[in-house]
């Protein structure tokens, strides 16, 4: 099953059957099996769904904090509640998602190792500050939206343990899509105060947003391997462009004004034509320059060294039971 | 502003202000699964709180939302331990038991009497909800209690510094399941007479109500009347 | 920073009494309660489950990936395992 141990010894041995092998996995590949924990697979694969697999991870534990971060000040016992599920979830589609990545010999420790030192990414949205309520509505409508866009079409990836996660998360995150816009949409039939945060909230959101789909295909580094793969079964301009065409009518239903002064609807294609996200910006946030990197990594750091008397507890106090016991 | 008289309030406002606490601790817990386990506990307890508040709202036709945000700091009637800052894990796990005995004593009185049957429907929801948290609770006193000298050390701090703090939920059976609980930690229950805090009953709190209450009410107060 | 691992379990769940447990994927915790608490956690949010089962991953026997031709592919033809491989007049009736 998912033991490590047995994870090892499809690397060995290396060399002359390698190539039979790796035809073989090709074909699997190509004809839409799955491949599990235990098959052969080239390490390059193995490699990019870990490093694939954990970002994703990142991105869900480091994604609390921004939405966290009105946890103590929603304005209604209701969406208190359901802000309090929605940051839960968080935690665990990074939980799924780091069980996941382990079934590739990678250990949990290591993969949060990877995070705290900076070796690992994670979404550069989430390197934005949350400044009013609205943008509780915009990160839900708009980032989870984003998501959705990019996670569906992992469903049918072609690692099972990745593709499993996924579909797990998708369920998850149409409630967090949902709720986002719902609180949009109480925001923009609400005060003028209200409609003016919800506005303010979409303009600071939407490039971001598009951000998240990474860079334009042509430079993209990981893009076409794998697709090849089947990692990743739509490019990341294909994804943005899908996004733009569904969201764009959900600005109108909601009477908010997309912050793009190229946008218009071309009847030709069927799709909205949109301008360029500040791509300079989305280099310098992937540097660590965006407003909110440095706190969110403080903050995660922190975190986990503050538990590390609690997490050593535990394990002492399991050494003593299992001992005691035998 | 709003107020509202019920026997029904130390409860209501307990779980409301212990939930938010606990709320605090999400993406600060020592595990990620903690961090879901505490969002749970803490979900759980808001469940209680709105089911209560409603209630004691439509006794005074006051809504659940202008119970929590538009009340003052001295009409909150909560046990003054749940208001009390998280301070570390073993502080917040400590409170957590302390109160999870409370409130199993409190709850399945209420399934028993109470002469609403609402009310006894929340009662009978939370019980098995407390279940859950009081095992989760006293585990992790347990872990600590009997871990490494630190957690160790840090279990008795947080004890002695909560121990005042349990005059409003303290009785001879919460004593027995304390001194329980407790023991089996390895620690020693604080002797059973000595002072307590005064209660909240007459509006008394400590300052980190006034705190807690500004940062959870700022935004609903700066929007009266508005729908979210 | 590096620090121990905690022992990783494997989490099945049952979805409902008639089905049987599956496997959703796994939990760290250093006890069998905790993997317990745990998968609860973050697996059962939303009801999926009335049993849980936890099993320390490294207990978990597989067999050798390299041997699933010799060990599954002697069933594929033998196909007269299957009621479709029987014909039956349509006069019969449910057989």
């Amino acid at each position: 099953m998912y033991s490590q141990a047995l994870d090892q010894r499809d690397e060995s041995p290396r060399g002359v059957d390698d190539a039979a092998r790796l035809a073989r996995f090709d074909e699997r590949v190509a004809a839409e099996d799955k491949i599990e924990p235990n098959d052969w697979m080239p390490a390059a694969y193995r490699k990019t769904l870990i490093r694939q697999i954990s970002q994703h991870a990142h991105s869900e534990i480091i994604g609390m904090q921004p939405e966290g971060n009105w946890l103590t000040r929603a304005p209604s016992l209701r969406r208190k509640a359901v802000l309090l599920a929605k940051v839960q979830d968080e935690a665990g589609h990074g939980l799924y998602l780091y069980a996941a990545a382990e079934t590739l010999g990678i250990t949990r420790e290591e993969l949060v190792d990877q995070l705290l030192t900076g070796k690992a990414k994670y979404s550069s949205i989430f390197n934005y500050p949350t400044l009013t309520w609205a943008d509780m509505g915009a990160i839900g409508w708009l980032v989870d939206g984003a998501a959705i866009m990019n996670q569906v079409p992992i469903c049918r990836c072609s690692y099972g343990p990745y593709a499993r996660a996924m579909v797990r998360i998708c369920k998850e995150e149409s409630f967090h899509q949902r709720q986002g816009f719902e609180i949009m949409l109480t925001l923009s039939r609400g005060t003028d105060e209200q409609k003016a945060m919800a506005q303010d909230a979409l303009d600071r959101w939407w490039w971001p947003s598009l951000m998240m789909f990474g860079p334009h295909d042509a430079s993209s580094v990981h893009g076409e391997q794998s697709m090849t793969w089947k990692i990743k079964r739509f490019s990341n301009d294909e994804l943005r462009q899908k996004f733009v065409d569904a969201t764009v009518p959900q600005a109108d239903f909601l009477g908010l004004r997309v912050p793009d002064d190229e946008l218009r609807y071309d009847a030709g294609s069927g799709h909205y034509v949109f301008g360029e996200p500040d791509w300079d910006e989305f280099a310098a946030v992937l540097r660590g320059e965006g407003p909110c990197n440095e706190q969110r990594m403080a903050h995660r750091r922190r975190a986990h060294d503050d538990g590390a008397w609690v997490r050593e507890a535990a394990e002492a106090h399991a050494a003593k039971h299992k001992a005691a016991v035998a | 502003m709003v107020s509202a008289t019920s026997e029904l309030l130390p409860l209501a406002d307990g779980c409301l202000i212990l939930s938010h606490r606990l709320s605090e601790w999400m993406s600060n817990a020592p595990t990620m699964e903690e961090d879901i386990a505490l969002g749970n506990i803490a979900l759980d307890l808001l469940g209680q709180a709105r089911g209560l508040l409603q209630v004691i709202g439509d006794e005074t036709g006051v809504t659940e939302d202008e119970l929590a945000y538009f009340r003052e700091p001295q009409e909150f009637r909560n046990p003054l331990i749940c208001e009390l800052p998280n301070g570390d894990f073993a502080f917040t796990m400590a409170r957590q038991l302390f109160v999870d005995i409370w409130l199993a004593h409190v709850w399945s009185e209420l399934a028993a009497t109470a002469s609403d049957e609402q009310v006894r429907g929340v009662a009978e929801k939370a019980i098995k909800e407390n279940a859950y948290h009081r095992r989760h609770s006293s585990s992790w006193v347990v872990r600590l209690g009997d871990g490494t000298d630190e957690s160790r050390r840090r279990m008795e701090t947080a004890t002695e510094a909560l121990w005042p703090y349990r005059g409003e939920i303290a009785d001879d059976r919460w004593y027995d399941a304390v001194d329980a609980a407790l023991t089996e930690a390895t620690l020693t229950m604080p002797p059973r007479d000595a002072w307590t805090q005064r209660s909240s009953l007459d509006g008394w709190h400590t300052e980190h109500l006034g705190y807690l209450l500004a940062e959870m009410q700022s935004l609903a107060r700066a929007h009266p009347g508005a729908t979210w | 920073m590096t620090e121990k691992n905690w022992p990783l379990w494997e989490v099945f769940i049952r979805a409902r009494n008639g089905l049987h447990h599956a496997h959703v994927g796994s939990v760290h915790a250093v006890d069998a309660e905790m993997a317990i608490e745990n998968a609860r956690d973050v697996y059962t949010r939303r009801g999926e489950g009335v049993s849980i089962w936890v099993v320390p991953s490294a207990q978990i026997v597989a067999n050798d990936p390299g041997d699933k031709e010799s060990l599954f592919d002697p069933a594929l033809d033998k196909i007269y395992r299957h009621p479709t491989f029987y014909e039956i007049p349509d006069g019969v009736g449910n057989i």
